[in-house]
């Protein structure tokens, strides 16, 4: 792998809540090069989203906080800089596509000025040029008619073509780093399949380092080239995207692919009864010392509820972190 | 199993909205659910997929009378669900319930679940004041929750739990029929499979026959005997669980299986599949031949001036299609 165009490293976040402090990452790090797609993968609440706010510098504070840890983009370190600095680093550096393209878009400004805007915001661009730049980014987002659907509102754009203009001002600016977080979940299958072909397509086109951020092991096979599976604000288990899903260590991972019911070609006749992983994700703020998957786990030993295990190479550059996988 | 042969019978359903006169204009109708004829088997799983705007929730909402049918015939057992008014419409709903989608906005937050899943026996007039306490303890006990969790309100609850609760609401009135809206979609990956499982174990318990709406092709191989794919209102295809994966015959069944990211086997050459263009025409102004000529990678100009008709093309394999 090449050097690492964005490195997050042992970040921990904290909030403070009533309950007490919630540590939504616990020592989390990822490392993305430049051409590649980082699949991140987890259920709901395991710190997946959190992880993709703290490289964009946005994780609501108070009353979170980056405790420590470090976040670098090409050497360049984020935690910490000023919120005018920020401001340099996203939708120029780093650009982000979010879960809802209907409440991320403004309603009262036209498809057209909102990917202009970033472009006038970055590069100081005049607004024709700015909105010449956001009917040609249309364009490379497949819209057809884009000189036309760049005068349209979100309201009358489909919900796949809204998410198309959400990668359109992501990819305005040209950022070497796109997070997408959660980009298909509210689309039907067909379109997924459309704006997974156009994110691939892109990505070839620009060598955009892309983080994808789903809870769907197939989005994953489909176009990641890594993965990193979180639980509780952990990285569980990393490795190439081949690797881990033919081969996965960690039990929460085996789970996460046994207990959904993947399309089959050919689907068997008799039907058993889907592996489950029993119980729900514990709260953050009840974590004890051990491992955190340990209440759920079938192959629990003793040591796994008296420390956390580390994330260690168990074969070549595949990373677990499970007592009982280890090598 | 219980020996119950009531099936669900649906025939030629068609739910139209709209189309009313405004003050100047005659409102546009949006033909939602237009000819929908399908039946069940009484203990089996009929499933229906589609995308959104495809007409799959309107059709369980009017099997359900849950919003007004415009044309066709639903029946259920030896009863005309569709024809049925008022009271009797409301002492005809025990034999057919419904699990709604979002286990958060279903249930109402200022009630405990208790009172919940015993408000159907109430409101039915099920068995005496004490018999409805025994019937709501054992309910929770059929759906994996604790007795004692009655005194507890919804958001007490957890996303699963919740819809473990949901389902038994359904199950309190003994329905023949229960209709499933997307009912594990809100959950978690981990948590589907729990639902789903419990789903097959009441089906075998109590012979339950189950309409299963989703969008999630995976699930639905899973849980469903037959399945329909609707697009644009209408049925376009309709096979047992084997056949319609291994054999699948219309085009936009094709586009749909294709689309779902596999995680097992061989990565797909993503260039060679059916590639959709664009979104599905709007259901107003419907176009003149077939539904979905405009998008279909195969489509020939006779397409676009004749409509297809849903009919057999093998054994129990429907499809509407010229082509095929």
């Amino acid at each position: 792998m090449s050097a690492p165009l964005l490195s997050v490293d042992d970040v921990v976040v904290d909030f403070k809540t009533r309950a007490g402090n919630a540590r939504v990452l616990d020592h989390v790090s990822l490392e993305v090069a430049s051409g590649e797609i980082l699949g991140i993968v987890g259920e709901s609440g395991c710190g997946k989203s959190m992880t993709a706010l703290s490289i964009m510098g946005l994780v609501p504070s108070p009353p979170g906080k980056v405790t420590s840890g470090s976040i670098r983009l090409e050497g360049r370190e984020l935690v910490g800089l000023s919120e005018a600095e920020l401001c340099e680093v996203r939708g120029r550096d780093i650009g982000m596509i979010f879960q809802e393209p209907m409440s991320s878009l403004n309603p009262v400004f036209t498809v057209g000025e909102q990917i202009a805007e970033s472009v006038r915001l970055h590069e100081n661009a005049s607004p024709k040029a700015a909105m010449a730049r956001a009917v040609e980014m249309l364009r490379a987002v497949e819209i057809p008619e884009a000189d036309l659907r760049a005068k349209a509102y979100p309201h009358q754009l489909s919900g796949g073509m809204r998410q198309r203009v959400m990668i359109a001002i992501a990819l305005a600016c040209r950022p070497r780093v796109l997070i997408a977080d959660e980009p298909t979940t509210a689309l039907d299958a067909t379109v997924q399949a459309q704006i997974f072909d156009l994110l691939q397509d892109l990505q070839s086109e620009t060598g955009t380092a892309i983080i994808l951020i789903t809870h769907d092991m197939g989005a994953i096979a489909e176009l990641a080239d890594r993965v990193a599976v979180m639980y509780a604000g952990r990285v569980v288990e990393k490795g190439t995207v081949d690797t881990v899903l033919s081969d996965p260590q960690h039990p929460y991972t085996k789970g996460l692919i046994t207990c959904v019911p993947h399309l089959e070609p050919e689907p068997p006749l008799v039907r058993a009864p889907l592996p489950e992983i029993p119980g729900v994700v514990p709260a953050l703020t009840e974590l004890g010392m051990g491992c955190a998957f340990a209440p759920r786990c079938g192959n629990r030993i003793a040591q796994c509820g008296e420390a956390k295990p580390p994330l260690e190479a168990t074969v070549g550059p595949h990373l677990t972190a499970c007592w009982v996988a280890g090598p | 199993m219980n020996t119950r042969n009531s099936a669900l019978v649906v025939e030629d359903l068609k739910v139209h909205f709209g189309g009313g006169r405004g003050l100047f204009t005659t409102k546009p109708t949006v033909h939602a659910v237009d000819g929908v004829s399908f039946s069940v088997p009484a203990g089996a799983t009929f499933g229906i997929v589609g995308e959104s705007g495809s007409g799959k929730t309107t059709t369980a909402l009017a099997i359900m009378r849950l919003v007004p049918v415009t044309a066709g015939r639903v029946t259920l057992g030896n009863t005309v669900i569709s024809e049925l008014d008022k009271e009797d419409l409301r002492a005809a709903r025990r034999q057919f319930q419904i699990v709604f989608q979002d286990p958060y906005s279903s249930l109402d937050p200022r009630k405990r679940a208790g009172e919940i899943v015993r408000e159907p026996l109430d409101l039915m007039q099920i068995g005496t004041r004490a018999e409805r306490d025994a019937k709501v303890a054992d309910l929770f006990e059929q759906v994996g929750l604790r007795p004692e969790q009655r005194a507890l309100f919804p958001h007490q609850f957890s996303g699963g739990q919740r819809q473990r609760l949901g389902l038994a609401r359904a199950l309190s009135t003994e329905p023949d029929l229960i209709v499933c809206d997307e009912p594990v979609s809100a959950l978690d990956v981990a948590i589907q499979a729990q639902i789903l499982n419990l789903m097959a174990r009441l089906q075998r318990d109590l012979g339950l026959t189950y309409l299963f709406i989703s969008h999630d092709l995976g699930v639905v191989q899973h849980i469903c005997d037959e399945i329909a794919v609707m697009y644009l209102g209408q049925i376009v295809e309709q096979a047992d669980r084997v056949t319609l994966f291994t054999n699948p015959q219309h085009p936009y069944t094709k586009a749909l299986l294709a689309a779902v990211p596999m995680v097992h086997g061989n990565k797909r050459d993503r260039r060679n599949r059916i590639r959709l263009k664009g979104d599905p025409p709007s259901p107003v102004n419907l176009p003149k031949g077939c539904r979905f000529a405009s998008r279909c990678p195969m489509a020939e100009p006779r397409c676009h001036q004749e409509v297809p008709e849903l009919r057999e093309i093998g054994a129990g394999h429907k499809g509407a299609c010229l082509l095929i």
